[in-house]
């Protein structure tokens, strides 16, 4: 097993932890001549759940995108349970144990909720393992149940989210990469969907997710990194982030009117 | 036109309603898939008459020179991506359209240099000539069978596509290719099926046409393909539903028009055809079916 973080990262996390699950070490990446991230560092431990905050434009989509392997990194390594995984395709990425929940939900919308749930499990060969999933999960979300044969697009935002979630479990992953979950959705339905990712954090889910929504992503994470202009400016534990540096670097720059493309 | 007639005619506009759908479904799957269009789908026309050709000059039966001509059709088709666009996979729409036509090229100069520029002709069973009398309507064996085979291909398409794991993959990765991949679809798995399949298409719709016609040459692919063209266009490009659509409206339309218009109009038959399809891309641009281009 390779030591995980052996360099200090750009803005210490300071906290001593047991070998990480997810070891991100001086990221780079850009798009053509525009760098979107830039020598981003770091970890997540197992069952913990870390957030990823920051304004638009900070590059946070760009790091969940390339983890899961759509995005190419031009620097930098990333560990995944001891394993090198920077530079594997999204197919390899996810049968190694990661999955993304995409922004914007990128359900299929001409097939159905049950078809979405098939997908998800593509990687996957025990046929009994698969039902017992789909009958589990789709129990959960009594909504998805009765509308299992129903076209995945007939379905509300929240809904969507809620079968885009599933649906990137149907492989069991080991950690899920959340991408912005409660864009565009009501209240009402958040609640839902932050409900859901605090019961898989009770089973144990390793969970790194961007938010929008900082008060929200805070009360649920353990530790949040802050990004701004493609760096961490900031990271720690939730309850201290919450006093310190995170009013000035996020809610500094956006209380501005210069919050960026 | 009599009942009897129109029974006929039906039967005949089924019959090559049917060799349009089937090309025009292969050509719409790749695009859904790959977002490109094959204009070297025709050769697969072509690489399935010569095949024949070949398989009947070492004597074999009808039936065994038509398999062998569609497995041809459908090795060539996935040989033809991993060669000419595999290594293009991420160009730009216009390149992979340029290499397609140069594939075509290539291909058609093959069979110039290596057979000849004139048709060579293919034995087919005498008995595709005979027509059966039901009551008072007489219908052509090819026809029925034509028509038959176009049925069973596209119910066995539709059953694989909706039943097995693989053509759920398809699907789902031609609505949204990369969070397929990103949900574990093998990309290079999934196009190449998108290719086999499509060839098989070629290949069943090949035999039938040649069937038809009897012989074979460089271009003979051309015809047919053009029409499955204009088939997949009416029915919206990548919509599978609608390229089968699309594929009968424009073959009821041309055996229809055969028919009925008077003698001194047959000639304008195939561009009154043509002048219909503008008249429904002029209000539906997207095709019948067709979904408004998603933003990617």
């Amino acid at each position: 097993m390779p030591e995980p973080t052996a360099d200090e990262p750009a803005v210490g996390v300071g906290v001593a932890e047991p070998a990480p699950l997810l070891a991100v070490d001086g990221l780079t990446v850009a798009y053509g001549a525009v760098t979107a991230i830039r020598d981003v560092s770091l970890t997540v431990a197992p069952g913990e759940i870390v957030a990823t905050l920051g304004p638009n434009g900070a590059g946070k989509t760009t790091l969940l995108r390339t983890l899961a392997g759509a995005l190419k990194p031009q620097r930098g390594t990333v560990t995944f349970d001891g394993r090198p995984l920077a530079g594997l395709s999204p197919e390899a990425v996810v049968r190694r144990g990661i999955a993304l929940v995409p922004e914007g939900r990128h359900i299929f919308p001409n097939l159905t909720v049950q078809e979405n749930l098939v997908v998800g499990g593509i990687t996957r060969r025990d046929r009994d393992g698969l039902r017992e999933d789909t009958e589990r999960l789709l129990s959960r979300f009594p909504i998805l149940a009765e509308r299992a044969s129903q076209l995945a697009g007939t379905l509300s935002g929240g809904e969507q989210q809620q079968l885009a979630i599933t649906r990137a479990l149907m492989s069991r992953p080991r950690m899920l990469l959340l991408d912005e979950p409660s864009l565009g959705l009501a209240p009402i339905v958040l609640d839902r969907i932050f409900e859901l990712i605090a019961q898989l954090r009770a089973e144990g889910a390793t969970v790194l997710l961007v938010e929008q929504n900082v008060h929200r992503a805070l009360d649920l994470a353990d530790r949040a990194y802050v990004l701004s202009v493609g760096a961490v400016v900031a990271s720690g534990d939730t309850d201290r982030l919450v006093e310190g540096e995170l009013e000035r670097s996020y809610l500094g720059i956006s209380g501005t009117d210069r919050s960026g493309p | 036109m009599s009942p009897s007639e129109f029974v006929q005619q039906l039967v005949n506009a089924l019959s090559l309603g049917s060799i349009y759908a089937l090309l025009a479904l292969g050509l719409s799957m790749v695009y859904g898939v790959l977002g490109m269009l094959n204009f070297a789908y025709g050769e697969l026309v072509t690489i399935t008459g010569y095949t024949m050709l070949a398989m009947t000059y070492v004597g074999a039966p009808f039936l065994v020179v038509a398999i062998v001509g569609v497995i041809a059709a459908g090795l060539s088709s996935v040989l033809m991506e991993l060669v000419a666009f595999r290594p293009l996979r991420n160009a730009s729409f216009v390149s992979l359209l340029f290499t397609s036509f140069a594939v075509a090229q290539l291909i058609q100069g093959a069979f110039r240099q290596a057979v000849s520029v004139r048709s060579r002709g293919i034995p087919v069973p005498a008995f595709f000539d005979d027509a059966v009398q039901l009551g008072p309507v007489r219908i052509s064996v090819l026809s029925i069978i034509t028509a038959s085979i176009g049925a069973i291909s596209l119910i066995a398409l539709t059953t694989f596509m909706r039943r097995s794991r693989s053509g759920l993959a398809m699907r789902a990765a031609s609505q949204d290719f990369t969070t397929a991949r990103l949900l574990g679809v093998r990309a290079n798995r999934v196009i190449s099926l998108a290719f086999l399949l499509s060839g098989i298409l070629a290949g069943i719709a090949g035999v039938l046409w040649i069937a038809r016609t009897t012989s074979v040459n460089p271009t003979t692919g051309f015809v047919p393909v053009v029409q499955a063209f204009i088939a997949s266009v009416i029915g919206g490009l990548g919509n599978l539903r609608g390229a089968v659509i699309g594929g009968f409206f424009l073959g009821t339309l041309e055996v229809f028009l055969q028919a009925t218009l008077p003698g001194s109009l047959l000639p304008y038959a195939q561009g009154a055809s043509l002048l219909i399809v503008v008249a429904i891309l002029y209000v539906r641009p997207q095709g019948l079916l067709g979904q408004r281009v998603q933003a990617l």
